[in-house]
């Protein structure tokens, strides 16, 4: 002890003289720092109502409310995130989860209400006093990366080897890439209201992620009975709202299905008990054709007791969807695996049945319902001069003609017109059968109705794309044909809607070639339809109008797939063919 | 059945007192169950509960990911560790590579908290004999190194900063410099916080051979922290099993030998002097690059199953979390082991015997307890 200790402890008293530390509020206020983790702000124009916040946040103080003004679409679920604040506690994940990334904080942590019930709000609806505030903690995915994650790569054929052979392209996952693909779901269930047979989609994401394959095929089978088919080709509008993918890449959900559906040789045996006629109940349905919407009504209809007779002119089912598209995407031999469900099922095939007007009459009275679904028959007209030459043909009939199988092409040039999947098939079918292939469509590559991972893989083909180019005539030369367009530029559409393509100038470019392909779409075949049926029906350039049920309004006579209005692609058609289901045991009731 | 007969609670002779758990004198919430005879401590029996929140059983019903907002409330002055020791062994049992730069950042952010918790209890161990004034410096010194907490991590008491696999959030831009003129004002202001504290005579006659912990017992109880180096060990988790980037750093282990009240507030003094000189270091050496690593869908989280202890030095001693994966979303059991158990129950029941009645608040403070994490 010495003397110092007793006088030390006075100087202290130094510090009275010093400017204080304390902050003199309310005069003086101190702003959260930038990164302050204050109340919520949320961008509802960029929110989807994913509900990821939701399911993060441990403390339950977020859920998922119907709001005024904002209606539920495909890929936004209508709902919005109101925060009880005694429940939060400001950690944050709900921010760095964000799948959109349009939940943020603010800096602002001063609120002084008299209302407590106002303390649980719904940021970006209700207005407060912050909603402008740019500072505060905000997602930062370079650095976490929580709010969106790469997709699982698939292995795929080299575009110089891949054009040799018909083989396909897409290599599939295997079950550890699958696996984890499929463990990168949030389960928001976005893409099930985006599909149009509003499959199980993040319930049997989850089978596969746990590596339950059988569950996974079965929550297929239940309202999909295609999986396979769809696996390979589908529209996948199920990928194009996936909340993974707008800070990272959508789930593979189309190559997961097609993923789990190869794990086993025999579907049929995986169904099993799952896939069998119901207990007959006498009454007798028949449909008219044998594509997805066809199969999936019949399927479905057999399941339930129902007698039911498909009639398709074909040699096996499938439908255009399995003879018109080539090999190198959707195998034909893999047709069988599925049709040995539908045997099992107790449907029974007419195969190689024309349908014609005697058919039709022979059906309407021999059964209690008819499902048509003829689908598109006819290749539309490309309405260019010079259309009748022998050489320009249609590419839907040559896709149809199993081509792999016929005549090569190889030193040949051939023009492709359209830029849809029938255009892209054709084109590429002719690269792998040695052609030379130039693809013209009016619009730009991005109007294109095409896939974009077709459109991707063509490019990489060797495909000669030339957008932005209308056809003025083909005309008949010595070898072949001579191909002459104008140059376009694209206009906005009076009407609204994407642009229009105009001629830039009256120059005519012009390509020699071979063959010419036009696939700018197919239109209806409605012959087979007596007169008097179809004075019954309402029908629209040659498509059936149908209600929710798929009635036509005649008789026991519904409609499906194709041949009536509709997005056209598979999916689609199955939907279809499901509300025909649920319409045709409420009428035959 | 009639009680034992105990001299030392002697109605007759002593007198029954509960000091706390609502008592500014007492950390946390937990109190003391004290006979006295005349100004003399005969007895004292610790008594937890009062702040059970259950971490470890709700720690079993959340996503990993989800615990970090709850181990963070085990400790107010110093959350880090929590978080730190819970990443460490997801880290472990997931074998999730961490980044150089997020380990640095961690070990900064370690650092920060121990300082601004020593701060705050350095302080507070005045503020136990009625010197007020050292314990809001304390306090105040403890807020400049809040500040830099609410820039860095965006919240100033829970950080939740610290993730499997980095941390949350880079640096901002000119924080080294901020974290250096804090570093610079506190410095600066500790020689009149000495002069208050360690040498003034009514601190020193208050501290110097009150609550001397026996070197002996260091092995006894299992003593760790500040309570043992106050008595001459040296052990340290920094030193003898370094983590993140401790073994980087240049630094010895701060220990007295005094043993009593007085040792244990010297060495929270110097480990204040470390810590700046650690952080000065980690500031200087801080390498480039990304800070976190890339997690697996957090709901679909399932850490591979295993169990892992992983143990770091808190300003309190060593500090260990047991984590056991079962494979599946949640963890099965996580258990928390701090200091406190020991420091709080047996040992403090054993000094209070004997021990003046307006020395109670002063060595339990002196032996730095923190009732969360007896009773997580």
């Amino acid at each position: 002890m010495k003397f110092t200790d007793v006088i030390s402890p006075f100087l202290a008293w130094s510090r009275a003289a010093k400017k204080v530390d304390t902050i003199p509020y309310p005069t003086q206020k101190n702003p959260g720092a930038d990164r302050y983790r204050g109340f919520h702000i949320n961008d509802t124009t960029k929110c989807i109502g994913c509900g990821r916040c939701e399911v993060i946040c441990e403390n339950k103080a977020i859920d998922m409310i119907k709001v005024e003004g904002i209606e539920p679409t495909k890929g936004d679920s209508g709902l919005r995130p109101v925060v009880d604040y005694g429940r939060c506690c400001w950690c944050a994940l709900c921010i760095d989860v964000c799948s959109t990334g349009s939940l943020g904080f603010t800096n602002s942590y001063s609120w002084i209400t008299e209302n407590p019930d106002t303390c649980r709000y719904t940021p970006g609806i209700d207005k407060k006093g912050w909603d402008k505030e740019e500072k505060g903690y905000r997602q930062d995915n370079d650095v976490l990366g929580w709010a969106g994650s790469p997709r699982e790569q698939m292995e795929i054929e080299t575009p110089e080897k891949r054009i040799e052979n018909f083989e396909e392209v897409v290599k599939g996952y295997t079950v550890e890439q699958a696996m984890e693909e499929a463990s990168r779901c949030i389960e928001c269930g976005l893409c099930i209201s985006a599909c149009p047979a509003h499959m199980h989609i993040p319930d049997y994401l989850k089978a596969i992620a746990e590596g339950r394959f059988v569950d996974a095929v079965k929550l297929f089978y239940d309202n999909n009975p295609l999986p396979e088919m769809c696996g390979k080709v589908c529209t996948r509008q199920c990928e194009t709202v996936c909340a993974m993918g707008y800070q990272g890449e959508s789930i593979a959900i189309r190559w997961l299905k097609r993923f789990a559906c190869e794990q086993f040789d025999s579907l049929a045996d995986v169904l099993a008990l799952d896939a069998q006629p119901g207990e007959p109940n006498g009454k007798k349905v028949a449909v008219v054709g044998a594509g997805p919407s066809g199969l999936s009504a019949a399927y479905y209809l057999s399941k339930k007791g129902y007698e039911v007779h498909v009639f398709d002119r074909l040699d096996n089912g499938g439908g255009v969807s399995w003879n018109a598209i080539p090999e190198y995407r959707l195998p034909a031999n893999g047709i069988n695996k599925q049709m040995e469900v539908f045997e099992q099922a107790g449907v029974i095939f007419n195969f190689g049945r024309e349908v014609t007007l005697d058919l039709l009459t022979e059906l309407e009275s021999g059964f209690d319902a008819v499902y048509l679904a003829v689908g598109l028959q006819k290749p539309s007209d490309a309405r260019i001069e010079g259309e009748d030459i022998p050489e320009v043909r249609p590419a839907f009939d040559f896709l149809m003609s199993a081509p792999d199988k016929g005549e090569k092409l190889t030193g040949k040039k051939v023009i492709v017109i359209g830029g849809g999947n029938v255009a892209m098939d054709a084109a590429r079918t002719c690269v792998r059968l040695g052609a030379d292939v130039v693809l013209s469509y009016r619009r730009r590559v991005e109007d294109m109705p095409a896939d974009d991972e077709e459109i991707h893989e063509a490019m990489e083909e060797t495909i000669d794309f030339r957008p932005q180019t209308i056809p003025i005539r083909i005309e008949k030369t010595a070898s072949g044909i001579k191909y002459l367009y104008h140059e376009a530029e694209m206009v906005p559409n009076p009407k609204g809607g994407r642009p229009r393509p105009k001629p830039k100038d009256d120059v005519e470019h012009a390509i020699e070639a071979d063959i010419l392909f036009s696939a700018i779409g197919q239109s209806s075949d409605i012959e087979f339809i007596p007169e008097a049926m179809q004075k019954e029906m309402e029908i629209n350039w040659g498509r059936i109008i149908v209600d929710e049920n798929q009635y036509t309004g005649f008789k026991n006579f519904f409609a499906g797939g194709d041949i009536t209005p509709g997005e056209g692609d598979a999916i689609t058609a199955i939907a279809d063919g499901l509300r025909a289901v649920k319409g045709i045991i409420n009428r035959l009731k | 059945m009639s009680e034992i007969y105990d001299p030392a609670t002697d109605p007759k002779k002593t007198t029954h007192l509960f000091f706390g758990p609502q008592h500014p004198g007492v950390t946390g919430n937990m109190s003391i169950e004290m006979w006295f005879d005349g100004d003399q401590v005969t007895k004292a029996i610790t008594h937890v509960g009062y702040l059970h929140r259950g971490f470890e059983k709700l720690m079993e019903s959340r996503l990993w990911i989800q615990n970090f907002p709850l181990v963070c409330r085990i400790c107010v002055p110093e959350p880090d560790i929590n978080e730190e020791c819970y990443a460490l062994a997801i880290e472990e049992l997931a074998g999730i590579e961490v980044p150089e730069r997020a380990k640095w950042i961690r070990t900064l952010v370690l650092e920060l908290a121990r300082f601004a918790v020593n701060l705050m209890a350095f302080g507070g161990q005045a503020g136990t004999l009625g010197l007020g004034t050292g314990a809001m410096w304390g306090i105040t010194f403890r807020d400049f190194v809040l500040d830099l907490f609410e820039e860095l991590t965006g919240a100033r008491i829970y950080h939740i900063y610290i993730q499997p696999g980095g941390v949350r959030r880079d640096l901002p831009p000119g924080f080294e410099k901020r974290v250096e003129e804090v570093l610079s004002k506190i410095e600066e202001r500790l020689p009149e916080l000495d002069r208050l504290i360690l040498n003034n005579a009514v601190f020193k006659l208050r501290t110097k051979n009150i609550g001397v912990v026996n070197p002996e017992w260091i092995e006894e109880y299992g003593l760790v922290g500040p309570v043992a180096r106050g008595s001459g060990s040296v052990r340290d988790v920094r030193k003898d099993a370094p983590y993140e980037i401790y073994d980087k750093l240049d630094f010895d282990v701060v220990s007295e030998t005094g043993s009593d009240v007085y040792a244990r507030a010297n060495v929270r003094r110097r480990e204040i002097d470390l810590s700046m000189s650690l952080i000065r270091q980690i500031l200087s050496g801080m390498p480039t690059g990304p800070v976190a690593a890339k997690l697996p869908n957090l709901t679909e989280w399932r850490v591979p199953a295993g169990e892992f202890y992983s143990r770091v030095e808190s300003s309190r001693g060593e500090y260990g979390y047991y984590v056991v994966s079962d494979g599946s979303l949640k963890p099965r059991r996580v258990h928390v082991r701090g200091p406190s158990y020991v420091h709080a129950v047996p040992l403090l029941e054993r000094m209070l015997v004997g021990a003046n009645i307006a020395d109670v608040s002063n060595i339990m403070v002196s032996l730095t307890t923190c009732p969360p994490e007896i009773e997580r």
